[in-house]
Parts: C-alpha cells; structure tokens; sequence
C-alpha cells in the first residue's frame, strides 16, 4: 500500500503546487511509482505546473462520478514513466468532490502508486478538507511571513482534529516545508529565520527551498523544478526534501549561506 | 564599503517584530481552539433555554470580545413575547 501525503499551507500562493510537483517528481527518480493529485477543483493549476495542459481529458471528478476509469483519467509524465497526473476539473460547482468519492479513488490509488500526492486548494473549506482527510503525512508549506505562519498554525490544528488518522486517535505525521527563504535577508534580520518558524509551529523540518528565479523558469517551461534544471538550488533543496520523506536521514542546509556551511551541515538534526 | 555598512546599518530590524506579534497572537487563537468555542457556546446556551422557552435559533447571539487583560463573553437572547409571558 502506497502513502498518502497531502500538501497544505492555509494561504494561497505558498508554493503548494510547486512543491506537490517538485517532490512528486523527484520521487519518480527515485524509480518509485508516484500519483499526484490536484484536489484544487475549480482552480486547478498541477497541469499547467506539470506541462501536461494539454492533455487533460478526464479528471478527479469524472472519475468520482463514474464517467471514467481512473486509468483514462490518469496522465503519465513524457519524461518520467512512473509519474502520473490527477488532474482537477473544471466546473464551479463547489459539491462536485464527495467524501465518498475521494476515500474510493484514494483508496484506489493506494493500490498502485507507492505515493500519492494531493495538492491541496488554499483555504479552509472542503476541497482542503478533503484532500487532508486521506492522508497519512502532512507537508505544511509556510513562508517566512507572518500570515503564512498564522495560517499554517491553523491548519496543523485542522491535521489534529478533522483527519481521519486525528478522529482513529492516532498521530498525523507533519512535516515543514519552508518555501521562498532568503538566507540574506534572514541573516539581516528582515525575515523570519527557520529556528523562528520552527519554534513558532513546533513540526519537524522536511526542508527549506531558497527563493529563486529558477522556479518561475521551471513553470513557465512546465516542468517541475526538479526535472527543468536538476542542479538548481531548489532543485537539490527538493531532492533532499524527497529523500527524507522516504525515510533517509539527511542533515538540512540552509540554502545560500555562505558562512559555516559544515557547522550547519552538522548542527541541525532533520525530521 | 563593508566598514561603512557597519555603521550605517539600520538599527531596526522587523523580524524580531513579526516573532513577537506571531507568538502571542497564535497563544490566543490556540487557546480558543479555533472559532469554533463561540459556535459550541451558542447551541449548548440554545439547548439549555429552549428547555424552558420556546426561542428562535436565529435570535440568539454569542460573541467573544478578546482584549489584552479581559476576555468578555457576550449573549443575546430575544425571547418572543408571548413565551416570555407563559414563563
């Protein structure tokens, strides 16, 4: 049985779908067979992150609704074989997911894809809720800003509370990905630094992504990062990222520090 | 041009800030468990009252105002004339 991760922030424009495909394609290179999923209905944007817009012909609804297989609806990636695509649809209409609905296609995922990854739509409404429901590990993208923090904090409450791992009394598996951080202005003092964020929502650190040009570069090609320019910084801060979700043990860096690079190599414990 | 930086370095920095104002906003909202205290609050006051009068659900009002020193739990209950005077 594959893993359940559900990509989640609270605030729109994080870096969810960036992650959602950056680490679901970084774990196809690891040879593991990955779904991800783009619970963002009405708004979906994984396709487009993906560069596979056009080739969108069924999706996570048709499915729910029967009017396709999930084979049909699933997209394999050009460049990787073992990276498929659930694309989200279209429609406005907000009851088009249902819980039933999501826990069988899930379900159904878990069967073949050693990962599926959902992309979570921003917000506290069903779609999230939704997407979160299945899942057995959480990734909380947060900025360093303060209504990203403030809206992370409300939804680790929600992983505790609404999942049905939190209602089975067990233990929601959360992880922080700290998205668009600048170790400059950081350093500077005129941004939060990681100790800060991390004591602030007390989850364990899953990675930090630099902020960088080659992300915009990446979407605008529609590739995800780590398949558009593999040796980039963030590239390699997600390939990192990916290596411990699968359980590997690697020490966080601090992306574009200068200063001290084996002190931080050593003197931070990952998640 | 680094020496210079030194001295005219501003001496305000925001981060420090945005900690300080983060940690004892999300103290407070933790502590309320979300929104949904006053949500909890209204149907349990509802439920006591209706025992007793007949009431409409939507003309009862629960608020929590939050202040630095005092919390104040404010309810409003509009009691129909006609039950009020069978009490």
């Amino acid at each position: 049985m594959g893993k359940v991760i559900v990509v989640t922030s609270g605030k729109g424009g994080v870096g969810k779908t960036t992650s959602t495909a950056a680490l679901g394609a970084a774990l196809a290179q690891r040879n593991e067979k990955v779904a991800v999923v783009d619970f963002d209905v009405g708004l979906r944007n994984l396709d487009l992150v993906m560069g596979a817009e056009r080739r969108v012909v069924y999706d996570l609804v048709n499915v729910i609704n029967g009017d396709a297989k999930l084979p049909q609806a699933l997209i394999r990636d050009k460049r990787l074989d073992t990276l498929f695509l659930l694309p989200a649809s279209q429609t406005r209409d907000k009851d088009a997911l249902t819980e039933e609905g999501v826990e069988r296609v899930i379900g159904e995922l878990k069967k073949y894809f050693d990962w599926v990854i959902c992309d979570s739509p921003a917000g506290i409404e069903k779609g999230a809720t939704l997407a979160m429901r299945h899942a057995d590990v959480a990734v909380v993208v947060t900025n360093p800003e303060v209504s990203s923090v403030r809206d992370s904090d409300r939804i680790i409450g929600m992983l505790d509370s609404k999942t049905l791992k939190a209602e089975n009394g067990e233990r929601m598996e959360k992880h922080l990905l700290l998205t668009r951080y600048d170790s400059n202005r950081a350093e500077r003092g005129d941004m939060l630094k990681v100790d800060d964020v991390l004591e602030i929502l007390s989850i364990p650190l899953l990675g930090i992504i630099p902020e960088s040009m080659d992300v915009l570069k990446a979407s605008n090609l529609g590739a995800p990062v780590t398949l558009a320019d593999q040796r980039s910084a963030p590239a390699q801060a997600y390939f990192e990222a990916a290596r411990r979700l699968a359980g590997e043990v690697v020490p966080v860096t601090i992306p574009g520090e200068k200063r001290g690079i084996f002190g931080k190599l050593f003197g931070r414990k990952a998640a | 041009m680094s020496i210079l930086r030194l001295f005219t370095r501003s001496p305000r920095r925001s981060a420090p800030a945005a900690r300080e104002r983060l940690q004892v906003l999300l103290a407070h909202e933790r502590a309320s468990a979300g929104s949904d205290l006053t949500t909890i609050l209204r149907e349990e006051i509802l439920a006591v009252i209706a025992k007793h009068v007949q009431l409409d659900a939507d003309r009862v009002t629960v608020k929590v105002d939050r202040d630095e020193n005092v919390s104040i739990l404010e309810i409003d209950v509009e009691i129909p004339l006609d039950a009020a005077r069978a009490a």
